[in-house]
């Protein structure tokens, strides 16, 4: 049952970094329904103003804007305690901002190579790292991170993408682990394929291409509980598993 | 930028045409423009299309392109003085009942199914259970955006007097992209529907029990045995419904398990389709009486199940409704059944209704006064096509119409004789717009 009355207690407050992913304001609009306190952060002002609107509607408490290039964190602790300053404090943040990249390029060019690793890993390492510093220091709130099944095993098709969230993997994970039995809670969300912007133009057939909104309820529960790294839709788990261990003579002849 | 890609996956709720199509997706109401710009620089023609819910071929436009606007779907604003809600044309009646009903609204009118976006609604002008009070969903709204292929947005209002909206309300999409919508919301106290469940014998019981419903209950509609003959002939259950006042106001959950393929269709043949009548008489039968409902199993009972459309396996469905003036509706409805039940080519589920005197704003909006029948079968080719033809010719001389949203091979003439103000309309669409309906009956 849905409903917009704000919960017992007081209303979560979630920032959202790349307010813009299909992911995030699917993920955005269940929050927005539970009558949440959301600030949206990324580059594209008008974009987020139509998010923040709507979420308004949709039973958030509040909805606001910020303008910032995340892939430039600069000085991310500063920033993140001027988000949380927006919103009088911080209980989630969602990590959601990304780019998919061009294989091909990024084999040819360093520079674009160079890119997709600084987007997807180098800067969002940044911003879990003061996060996580933020979470600790009081004691409470999660972190949530996506992360992709390109991660578990690098293939022809993506595997700088991939590597770069193999690595934000890794930092994710040991975040949960430096948080274990301190109240805070980091967790990486690792989605199969998702019909978003980001995926626009591939060919989308069969039962792995999820919808945004069945990710997003992955997003949204993985933020009170579970492990600290969950797939979305869970059968990714065991595809992933399956593909993990594929033997390389086998994996090497396989077209995917 | 939004890119068109090739798709074979655009398919119309009947699933009889399988036919490629070049897809774009825009997401953002900023974007639309573009799309337009660039899907006219290579395409001869585009049409913007909802979640397709219609169910023949006036979503598909195979020569041209498709803009759908199923991912344009966010709230704009919300005035709770006026009731009046501005939201993109893609957003869904789901969407708009999960974020509306807390607050103790709900859409005026509501068509069977809350999977159809606001500019698919307006597009077809549709109509709801409570058509005697409300008329049509166009009558409810208040302004909307469209945007022409020459890149001019056009703000249009019920007063327009050059008469594009009126071309725009049930234009299936044909003068242009309509790109927002205000619509006016109604108040309701709970989200619980008092409904009443009332069994008759025959078309005249269903005449009388509608008659006597209109002034009393909102909500009418009734489900007819279209299989039944002799003495059980025009036997069927009558509901009515009023917004129950008090309780509480929730939106009701999410979706249900989804159709997970296409059953053989063999599966829907005259032996099921007239043990899943009996059995539904049956339980109407047994259930009869005064209940509480939540509105969603009332207005929307077929969207527990997702994609149903694929029961009717790969050569999909005819949809078939019509409405026949009142003077001739009982002898109509009695000679439509009467052809069915000879033709032995049953309805899964026959609906019929009566619709009120309200005038539809749209020049092709379909609801007038008189009695509607909708009907849906298993395409069976050439035995199909004979039967709909029949039920053609008794609609025809009953000077009735069709539903444009339901249908996939109305003749062009019975078109333009159901629609007497189709050439008024014609000047209005747009010359870079068209759909497969409309190469075959509008141009």
């Amino acid at each position: 049952m849905t409903t917009i009355a704000p919960a017992a207690g007081r209303r979560l407050r979630l920032v959202v970094l790349g307010g813009t992913s299909g992911i995030a304001e699917a993920t955005a609009r269940l929050y927005a329904a539970e009558g949440a306190e959301i600030l949206l952060v990324g580059r594209q002002e008008d974009r987020l103003a139509a998010i923040a609107a709507d979420l308004k509607v949709r039973g958030a408490a509040r909805a606001e804007v910020a303008i910032a290039d995340l892939a430039a964190p600069g000085d991310a602790a500063v920033a993140l305690a001027g988000f949380a300053g927006t919103l009088g404090g911080i209980d989630h943040i969602l990590v959601a901002y990304g780019i998919l990249g061009d294989q091909a390029e990024a084999a040819r060019d360093p520079a674009a190579a160079e890119r997709i690793l600084a987007v997807n890993f180098t800067s969002a390492s940044a911003w879990c790292l003061a996060a996580a510093n933020l979470l600790e220091a009081q004691g409470q709130g999660s972190l949530v991170v996506l992360g992709s099944v390109a991660g578990d095993r690098g293939r022809r098709q993506n595997f700088v993408y991939g590597a770069a969230k193999a690595g934000l993997a890794a930092l994710v994970e040991g975040i949960a682990h430096r948080f274990a039995a301190k109240g805070p809670r980091a967790v990486l969300v690792k989605p199969g394929p998702t019909i978003t912007p980001m995926t626009e133009g591939m060919q989308r057939k069969g039962f792995t291409w999820a919808k945004p909104e069945d990710v997003a309820a992955v997003v949204r529960r993985a933020a009170d509980k579970g492990g600290p790294v969950v797939y979305a839709p869970w059968f990714w788990r065991y595809i992933m598993l399956i593909i993990r261990f594929l033997p390389a003579p086998i994996f090497n002849r396989l077209d995917i | 930028m939004t890119r068109f890609t090739e798709t074979a996956d655009h398919l119309s709720w009947g699933r009889t045409l399988r036919l490629q199509h070049r897809v774009a997706r825009p997401v953002f109401r900023q974007d639309v423009p573009a799309t337009l710009a660039e899907g006219l620089s290579t395409l001869p023609t585009l049409l913007a299309t909802g979640l397709r819910r219609s169910y023949g071929d006036s979503i598909l436009n195979p020569a041209g392109g498709i803009v759908d606007m199923a991912g344009v779907d966010r709230m704009i604003a919300f005035d709770p003085e006026t009731r009046i809600l501005k939201a993109d044309a893609g957003l869904s009646f789901d969407a708009l009942l999960k974020a509306m009903v807390p607050r103790g609204l709900f859409p005026p009118v509501s068509p069977g199914t809350r999977f159809v976006t606001l500019g698919g609604a307006v597009a077809n002008d549709v109509h709801g259970k409570n058509h005697h009070g409300a008329g049509t969903i166009g009558r409810w709204i208040r302004r909307l955006g469209l945007l022409r292929s020459d890149g001019v947005e056009h703000e249009l209002t019920p007063g327009d007097p050059d008469g594009l909206f009126a071309a725009t309300i049930g234009g299936l999409g044909l003068t242009g992209i309509i790109t927002w919508v205000e619509i006016e919301l109604m108040p309701i106290s709970g989200a619980l529907m008092d409904v009443e469940t009332i069994p008759f014998d025959d078309l005249d019981g269903f005449f009388r029990l509608s008659a006597e419903s209109e002034a009393s209950h909102d909500y009418t509609v009734a489900w007819i045995d279209c299989l039944a003959t002799g003495d059980k002939t025009g036997r069927g259950i009558f509901s009515r419904a009023r917004h129950a006042t008090g309780g509480e106001l929730s939106a009701g959950k999410g979706g249900g398990p989804t159709f997970p393929v296409e059953l053989p269709s063999i599966a829907l043949n005259r032996f099921s389709i007239r043990a899943f009548n009996a059995i539904y008489d049956w339980n109407g039968r047994r259930t009869a009486g005064r209940a509480m409902q939540h509105y969603q199993p009332f207005f929307y009972p077929l969207d527990a199940i997702g994609q149903w459309n694929r029961m009717y396996g790969h050569p999909g469905m005819y949809q078939y409704q019509s409405v026949v003036p009142p003077a001739a509706a009982r002898d109509a409805t009695a000679a439509m059944l009467a052809a069915i039940a000879a033709a032995g080519e049953g309805s899964f589920l026959a609906v019929i209704k009566t619709f009120g005197d309200r005038p539809s704003p749209g020049l092709l909006s379909f609801p007038r006064l008189g009695t509607t029948l909708a009907l849906d079968f298993p395409n069976r080719g050439g035995s199909t096509m004979a039967l709909l033809a029949r039920l053609d010719a008794i609609v025809r001389e009953a000077g009735g119409r069709l539903y444009p949203a339901k249908d996939g091979r109305m003749p062009r003439d019975m078109f333009r004789a159901g629609y007497p103000d189709w050439e008024r309309f014609a000047a209005h669409v747009d010359p870079r717009f068209s759909s497969l309906f409309w190469t075959r009956v509008g141009s």
